[in-house]
Order: structure tokens, then sequence, then C-alpha cells
């Protein structure tokens, strides 16, 4: 792979997290962190939506008028949205029912929308897609660091297996009731951006 | 290039959003259409689990036996529905079995639609409508009588209905189960309803008294020992609780399946 591949793929992770720096896609960060599984299954799916509307916007990106750009964008990302959801609903139930509305939201979720406008627009296909491919991962990331700490602070738990013993269940550990609640994650995030920002000086805003 | 100005033209515009629209278009509805009967499916074996669950059958389901005989999990679950339970169309007003197809009965669409419905004169589910009628699931064990009834519940709980089964003994008092399907309360709190630890509080209890009027209560800060009406309530979870128990009664008094009950004790179904 080369070093620009790599950059494009991974750089989204650390070194320009949509996230931690952009700070898109907060919304749908604090509703499906509650527990890895569903994190897991959120993460993949931006991923998946991420990667295809870059992909299908840059292959069009020369036929676009630029007059109703954002509106043919939003088209492109629904019908992928609706597709995601259609497939959850088919092949896993339960997930589809947990994760409810969330899969539906990623339609406004900023960061698909905006690598779209800010990448897809001006790249070829290929590369946008890896981009796509590393803004998911980016927002997977974070998202799976925020759900580690949620679930086995809150629950006790890790991808639904036991690792504290809940007092509900005879156990030691009284589940943290702040974790369970979704504006627990504003401040893991905020944790993440902190230290992110300890190792990568560099993306502290100017005053 | 000429191929911008085209493209910015009000007719290259409005053709090429049509296109868009259409390519998507067919696409969603390609899949929708196509992806229906898997969705229904699960959608159903969803249902026909908690049922199973209810009546306390879940468990012969899931035996790595029958699951191994009979070719996979989800195959299991739809055997043993078939074999044991028998569902029956019920009008709540008179609590007589009437016709109907309870395959595509849905209670949710039926309350939410104005001729197959009605506003509960004492709402204290807070339900709002009320469908007229309700499929209730009679399980037969091996000589074909019936051991458990699953009725159907729906109420309000701390954010959002939540719907559920009751599972009850032939004699429509003895609890078996107490099992929701669908909520939205807080986890960890109201969402401890779902807790094995807490469904196994019900089995035994009764919910009515000698006297026949119901008597089911949830007890805040814990039911004491021999209290056979008495339930724990949830620690931290009190609207959640109270909910439970007035969708309890509401589901059991003369506007749920009180005329059904009746009708039943007096001598089944005919």
């Amino acid at each position: 792979m080369s070093t620009d591949t790599k950059k494009v793929l991974f750089g989204p992770v650390v070194d320009n997290n949509p996230i931690a720096l952009q700070v898109l896609g907060v919304c749908s960060a604090l509703a499906v962190t509650s527990s890895l599984a569903n994190a897991l299954v959120m993460t993949l799916a931006v991923m998946l939506v991420t990667g295809f509307s870059n992909l299908f916007i840059s292959l069009i990106r020369h036929q676009i008028p630029s007059s109703v750009r954002i509106i043919v964008q939003m088209v492109i990302i629904a019908s992928l949205v609706i597709l995601v959801d259609q497939v959850l609903k088919a092949f896993s139930y339960q997930l589809s029912k947990e994760l409810s509305v969330f899969i539906g939201l990623i339609i406004t979720n900023c960061i698909v929308m905006g690598r779209a406008e800010a990448f897809a627009m001006k790249e070829k296909p290929g590369v946008s897609f890896l981009d796509g491919i590393g803004n998911g991962l980016g927002y997977g990331a974070v998202l799976m660091v925020v759900a580690f700490f949620r679930e086995l602070f809150g629950f006790g738990t890790l991808f639904g297996f036991e690792v504290f013993t809940l007092v509900q269940n005879d156990g030691w550990y009284q589940g943290n009731g702040l974790l369970v609640l979704p504006f627990s994650s504003f401040f893991i995030i905020g944790l993440i951006i902190w230290a992110i920002r300890q190792f990568r000086p560099e993306q502290v805003e100017k005053d | 290039m000429s191929d911008t100005k085209k493209k910015e033209t009000f007719g290259g515009t409005v053709g090429f959003v049509f296109i868009i629209c259409l390519v998507c278009a067919a696409l969603v509805s390609i899949a929708a259409v196509g992806l229906k009967p898997l969705q229904t499916a699960n959608k159903l074996l969803d249902k026909q689990t908690k049922i199973l669950e209810a009546s306390g059958l879940l468990a012969i389901a899931l035996k790595a036996e029958n699951i191994k005989a009979l070719g996979g999990e989800s195959k299991s679950i739809v055997d043993t529905y078939e074999n044991y339970v028998d569902a029956k169309m019920i009008s709540l007003a008179t609590g007589k079995v009437i016709e109907g197809n309870v395959k595509t009965f849905d209670e949710r669409a039926d309350a939410r639609d104005v001729n197959k419905s009605s506003k509960p004169e004492n709402d204290i589910a807070g339900i709002n409508r009320q469908a007229d009628n309700a499929v209730v699931y009679l399980i037969k064990d091996e000589q074909g009588k019936v051991s458990t009834i699953v009725l159907p519940i729906v109420g309000s709980g701390l954010w959002d209905l939540m719907y559920g089964f009751i599972g009850l003994e032939s004699d429509l008092n003895t609890v078996k189960s107490v099992i929701y399907s669908d909520l939205k309360e807080t986890p960890g709190l109201g969402a401890e309803v779902l807790n094995p630890k807490w469904k196994a509080l019900w089995p035994g209890k009764e919910m009515f008294d000698e006297q026949g009027n119901i008597a089911i209560q949830i007890v805040k800060g814990g039911a004491k020992a021999g209290n056979i009406h008495g339930v724990d309530a949830l620690s931290g979870a009190t609207l959640t609780s109270n909910g439970v128990e007035r969708t309890l009664h509401f589901w059991l008094g003369e506007e749920g399946y009180g005329p059904f009950i009746t009708n039943y004790r007096a001598g089944g179904l005919n």
C-alpha cells in the first residue's frame, strides 16, 4: 500500500478523526454506544454508507449540476441508508430492533455528507471510496472506545459477556448509572479529544 | 467546456435529478420488495419466541437435541409453536371467540384504526386507543389440554408504550410469566423488567384474590415473603413499576380480558 492510500484510509482514525477533530456525527455517537455490539454494527453501517456514497458521488461528480448538488448527494445517501436498514431488518432483526431509528438517522450524519461534499466531489472514485471507508473507521474507532467504557462500567459486560457481576445479579459491582445514559458519551468523547490532542498538539485550535 | 454549460441549464438539471431519483427509487424498491418475506418471517419468529417464552416452552424449543433434530434454532421455535400453540381471535367486549385471521392480525395497526379501536373509558394503562379485538394464545400440553394461556398486554412505562405478554395457568389466575418484548425504558433501571432475576419473581403469584378482585401489586421496597399477590418493585424505576402494575390491572379488568376470563372459566370457549 502506498503512503498516500494509507493516509487516506487510516488518516481519519487519529490524525483527522471525524468525531474528535472535525466534531461531526456526535449525535449518533451518543445514542448507539451503550453496548459494543450496537457500536460495531453502527460502525459497519456508517462505513458502508460513507464508502459507497463517496464512490457513487465521485463517479458522477462531473455530471452533477452544482445548483442541486447537495440534494443529489442526499438522494444517494438516503437510498444507501434505506438499503442498509432493509438488509439489517432481513438478516439481523434483533440488532435492527435495538438500533431502531439510528440506522435511519445515518442519513443526517454529517460525516457522510461532509465527506461527499468535501472529498468525493473533487477526487477520483477509487480514492473517494477509501476516504469514505477511512472516515467510517475513524468514526467507528471513537464509537468502540466509548462503547467499551460505557458497557464495561455501566453494565459490567463486554459484548454481552459478563465481566463484573452486577449487584442486581448478586454480584459485587454497582453499575454506573451515568454511563448507562447517552449523555455520558459527551464526557468520554471529551476525554478522547483531550487525549488525542496531548499527543497531537497541532490539532489544538488557536485562540 | 460545453459539457459544463449543458449541465447547468434548467432542462439539464431537471433531467439529471429525474434520472438519479428514478435509479435510486428503483434500487430501494427492489430491496424493499425482495427482502420483505425475510423481514416478515423475522418479525413472526420474534413474536413466536416471546410467546413460547411466556408459556415456558422456549426451553423445550431450545433444547440442543430439538435444534439438532429440526435443523436450526428458528426451525425448532416455529415447530414447537405450531405443535403446542393455538391462537384464537377474541372480541374484547364480549370475550367470545370470533372469526379472523390470527396470522395477519396486527394489534398495533388496529389500535391506530378508528374503525377497529376505541378509547378505553378508564385508561389506567395510558394506551389512549385500544384495538377491539385481540389474539389470545392457548398452549396445549401433550394430551391436547390447555395448560397455559398467553395474553398480549400493552401499557405506558416511563418513556413509551411497553408491549409484552403474560402467561397464566389454565385457572387464569396463577402467573407463569410476565415477559416484555418491546419497550424503550431506561437501560439499567426501567429496562430491568427484562432481567431474568426480576422475571423469576412472577411464577406462582396470583392475579386475583379469593373474592375475584384484581389483587396483583408491585410493592415498593420489596414484597413480604408469602405475599402471593405482591412482586418487588424495580429499584430506581418507580414509574416503570407503576406502569407494569397499571397495565396488568387494566388488561385483567373489564375493559381488558375480563369478559374473556369470565367466559373461559364458565366453560371454555364454546
